[in-house]
Parts: structure tokens; C-alpha cells; sequence
């Protein structure tokens, strides 16, 4: 063996890795132990942040039931690919991934809808809104979960710059009439921004698109309580 | 020994101001410029930081001895990575907001070569005090140049400051002041190229208080000099 100096290993390498690997096992110790330690507190952190956020579109006084606890996976597909689908028209959300909606109940009975919504067709990239719908088709509120529109002019989207959005709050689609459902520069309803047109545009036309859903699938939604 | 030569004075100053790691040593630029667009994302990444760096200098001090030269980087980035998870966690665990706020920025602390700076150059040639100390004033520097080009950016982009504070601190939520009422946002604050250009001014500012003050000190502190200067001039 002292004479194969070619093949063995030199000490400094057994050291060094021996170092080396118990500073990566310290530290893998310290990781695991803060992650259990604050596993359960995220867990309860993100359900809790996503029950405000819901809770925000839909308050209280309209369900008694956990919105989170029966969430309906809502697929991307579209018209052209009829498959196992139980909804009509899903187009019409314009979903790029599959998301989720939530039932609202009250003493059992359907009280409303939360639904996911896309606008693609807004300034700067995609638009992600959630939009909640009473039982009798009126707006309970919107929200924007994700946009990419310019800061101090489309971003008044989002409820923390402007309150633009509760603007939708108790709309449906009888009040305005559909052709209404526009920005008043266009002949309709809704404010529009200053110096931003495409953006406002693009959210009405999401919302009245999740009612036209809310519309055509109420008994579907009604039913999936169970 | 180096460690008596730097006094406690000494390491403060030089973490908050002499040397400082955003205005001097222009590290970490780009958590700084990405999140300074509130008070509140601003203080977030700047405590995270604060965090991260104590305690990757703390640990780096205490394991100095044992670092051979070829495994000085991997375990400085070990230890420093193992911070900032941590760091993650317990945000996620006390200020999910926040963390939702901050978003990619808390893990990319691992990149700020402010960290790895500090590790090397100081922590891992002084004992735990000193390095601690090093750490907090570090990041305290950092932090204060974060915050200020927080506020700046908030007051001029939006007019309020101190909005959203509850993400941070759940009994702040009424601290948002309306500065200037029915305010037309100057969207270049806001903006990324803000950032840079509000940064710029910072350290614009620093350099010119510095030479405001160097002056007088020059001529109190040692006169020989001042006087010959003043004699070749002359």
C-alpha cells in the first residue's frame, strides 16, 4: 500500500470532504428543524391569506360554508376540444391553466360562485380576475389577482392603487344592458382610466364574459354542491 | 492582531456609512433596485437581509478555523443559502404577504454579494463579536439605503408612504399618509429606470456630504499639512 502512492487518496481530500459533508449535514439539521417548526404556521398563513383574498370578492353575509373546503377544477379547455367537460361554453373564461372555482352556500343552498377568469387581450400581457356572482347573478365583487399593465396608468386595475374595480359590484348582466358593457367612451357603463383605454376595456370584457359563464352554467354549479 | 486595530467605531461607521454596501461598494444592486419601490417592500428585504447577514457571518466566524482554502466558497455559500431559507420560512410563516410581495427576491439574497463579501473579507478573519457586529452594521447600512430610496420612490410615485405597513407589521395598518392629496403619480419613480436614477442621486449626495465634510476635518485634525498646502498655494 506505500509504495501505491499513485492511487491513494491523499489525506488533505478525506479531510476536506469529511469537512465538507458535516457542514452539509449542520446545515441540512438546521433547515429541517426550522421547517418543522414553521410548517404548520405556513400552511395556516396561506390558507388563511387565500380565505381573505375570497373573502374579499365574497363577504360572509352571503355563505356559511368554507369556501376552500370543495374547490371545482376548471380545465383550460376550450370549444374546440369537446372532451370530458361538465361545463358549457368554457371558452368563455379564457383559462390558460386549470384553476379553480369555489360554491358559495347558505344553510345549503347556493348562494353564488366565485370564478376564475383570463383577459388576453389587455395592454401588457395576460390579466388573472377573480370574479364572484350571487345567486341571482349580480356581481358580489372582483378582484385582480395578477397583471402586468403599466404602473400609474393600468394599474388602477388593482384594488391597492385605485377602487376602480368595486365599480363591478352589484352589475349583472341585465343592469347595464349587454351592450352597455363598456367603457363610456365606447358608448357604455363603465369608467374608463385616464390614459388607458385597452386595459379597462379588457376587464369588462372579462367579468361579462364570467357572468355569460355564471349564466349558462348555474344549474351545474348549483348541482356540484353535493 | 486585526481584530483590536478595527474598534467597534470603527466596523459601524465603516458598515453604515464609510463603506457602505449599496452607496460604496455598489453591491447587491439588484435585490435594491427591484424592491425599493415602497417602505414596506424596502424595510421587508432589508430586515430579511439583515437576518441573513448576522447570522452568515456569525457562523462563518465560529467555523473560520476549520475552512481549508479549497472549501471556503462551497461552505461560505452553504451557510449563507442556509440562512436565507430560514430567512424564507419564517417569512412565509409571519408575513405571507409580504412574502408574497417580495416574491423571487427573498431567495435571490443568497446572490447578494454583499453577503459573500462580508463572509470573506471579515468574517472570516475575525472572531464572533467583531463579525457580528460587522453583520449588523453591514446590513443596517444596507437597509437604510434601501429604506430611503423606498420612501423616496413611494412619496413620488403615489403620493402616500408608508402604505400597506400592516404587511409587516399587522399593527401598522393605518399608518399610510396621504402626503400630497389628489397627486399626479411621477411614474418614473415607480418605474425600474427610477431606481437607478434615484440611486444615482443617493450616492451624488453621499459623495458630495462626504466632501463637505472631509474639508474642515483636514484643516482641524492635522494642521502641518493644511498649513503647507496652504503655504504652496500661497
Amino acid at each position: 500500500m506505500s509504495n501505491n502512492t499513485a492511487t491513494a487518496v491523499p489525506a488533505s481530500i478525506v479531510k476536506t470532504s469529511i469537512t465538507l459533508g458535516i457542514f452539509a449535514l449542520l446545515a441540512a439539521l438546521l433547515l429541517g428543524i426550522v421547517n418543522l417548526s414553521t410548517a404548520e404556521k405556513i400552511q395556516e398563513q396561506q390558507l388563511a391569506a387565500e380565505r381573505r383574498a375570497l373573502g374579499e370578492v365574497l363577504p360572509s353575509s352571503f355563505h356559511d360554508n368554507d369556501l376552500l373546503s370543495k374547490p371545482l377544477p376548471l380545465s383550460p379547455l376550450t370549444s374546440s376540444t369537446p372532451l370530458a367537460n361538465n361545463y358549457a361554453a368554457i371558452e368563455l373564461l379564457e383559462l390558460s391553466v386549470e384553476r379553480q372555482a369555489y360554491i358559495a352556500l347558505m344553510g345549503n343552498t347556493f348562494s353564488g360562485a366565485i370564478l376564475p377568469v383570463e383577459a388576453h387581450d389587455a395592454y401588457s400581457g395576460d390579466i388573472n380576475l377573480l370574479v364572484a356572482i350571487l345567486a341571482d347573478g349580480t356581481v358580489s365583487g372582483v378582484r385582480v389577482l395578477a397583471h402586468r399593465e403599466t404602473p400609474g396608468l393600468g394599474d388602477k386595475i388593482d384594488i391597492q392603487v385605485s377602487n376602480w374595480i368595486l365599480g363591478f359590484d352589484g352589475k349583472s348582466l341585465a343592469n347595464p344592458s349587454l351592450p352597455q358593457w363598456k367603457v363610456i367612451k365606447d358608448g357604455g357603463e363603465f369608467d374608463q382610466l385616464v390614459g388607458a383605454t385597452i386595459t379597462p376595456r379588457a376587464v369588462i370584457n372579462a367579468v361579462q364574459r364570467a357572468l355569460q359563464f355564471f349564466q349558462l352554467n348555474r344549474s351545474t354549479l348549483e348541482s356540484s354542491k353535493n | 492582531m486585526t481584530q483590536s486595530s478595527q474598534s467597534v467605531k470603527e466596523i459601524t461607521l465603516q458598515g453604515l456609512w464609510g463603506n457602505n454596501a449599496a452607496l460604496v461598494q455598489l453591491l447587491g444592486l439588484c435585490p435594491l433596485l427591484a424592491v425599493s419601490n415602497s417602505v414596506v417592500n424596502a424595510l421587508g428585504l432589508g430586515l430579511a437581509t439583515i437576518l441573513v447577514l448576522l447570522g452568515s457571518n456569525g457562523m462563518v466566524s465560529l467555523c473560520r478555523h476549520y475552512l481549508t482554502p479549497a472549501i471556503r466558497l462551497p461552505v461560505f455559500v452553504l451557510i449563507i443559502a442556509t440562512f436565507t431559507t430560514c430567512a424564507e420560512l419564517l417569512l412565509r410563516a409571519f408575513a405571507i404577504e409580504l412574502y408574497q410581495a417580495l416574491g423571487i427576491f427573498i431567495p435571490l439574497i443568497v446572490t447578494n454579494c454583499t453577503i459573500l463579501g462580508r463572509a470573506e473579507s471579515f468574517a472570516s478573519k475575525h472572531s464572533l463579536l467583531p463579525s457580528l457586529l460587522d453583520g449588523l452594521m453591514t446590513g443596517l447600512g444596507f437597509a437604510l439605503v434601501l429604506f430611503v430610496l423606498g420612501l423616496l420612490r413611494e412619496l413620488l410615485g403615489t403620493g402616500l408612504i408608508f402604505a400597506n405597513m400592516d404587511r409587516l407589521l399587522p399593527f401598522a395598518g393605518n399608518w399610510t399618509l396621504e402626503v400630497f392629496s389628489n397627486y399626479t403619480p411621477f411614474l418614473l419613480a415607480i418605474l425600474p429606470p427610477g431606481a437607478f436614477f434615484f440611486m444615482g442621486c443617493l450616492i451624488a449626495l453621499k459623495n458630495i456630504l462626504d466632501k463637505h465634510f472631509a474639508l474642515p476635518e483636514v484643516e482641524s485634525e492635522t494642521p502641518a499639512t493644511g498649513s503647507q498646502r496652504v503655504r504652496v498655494t500661497g
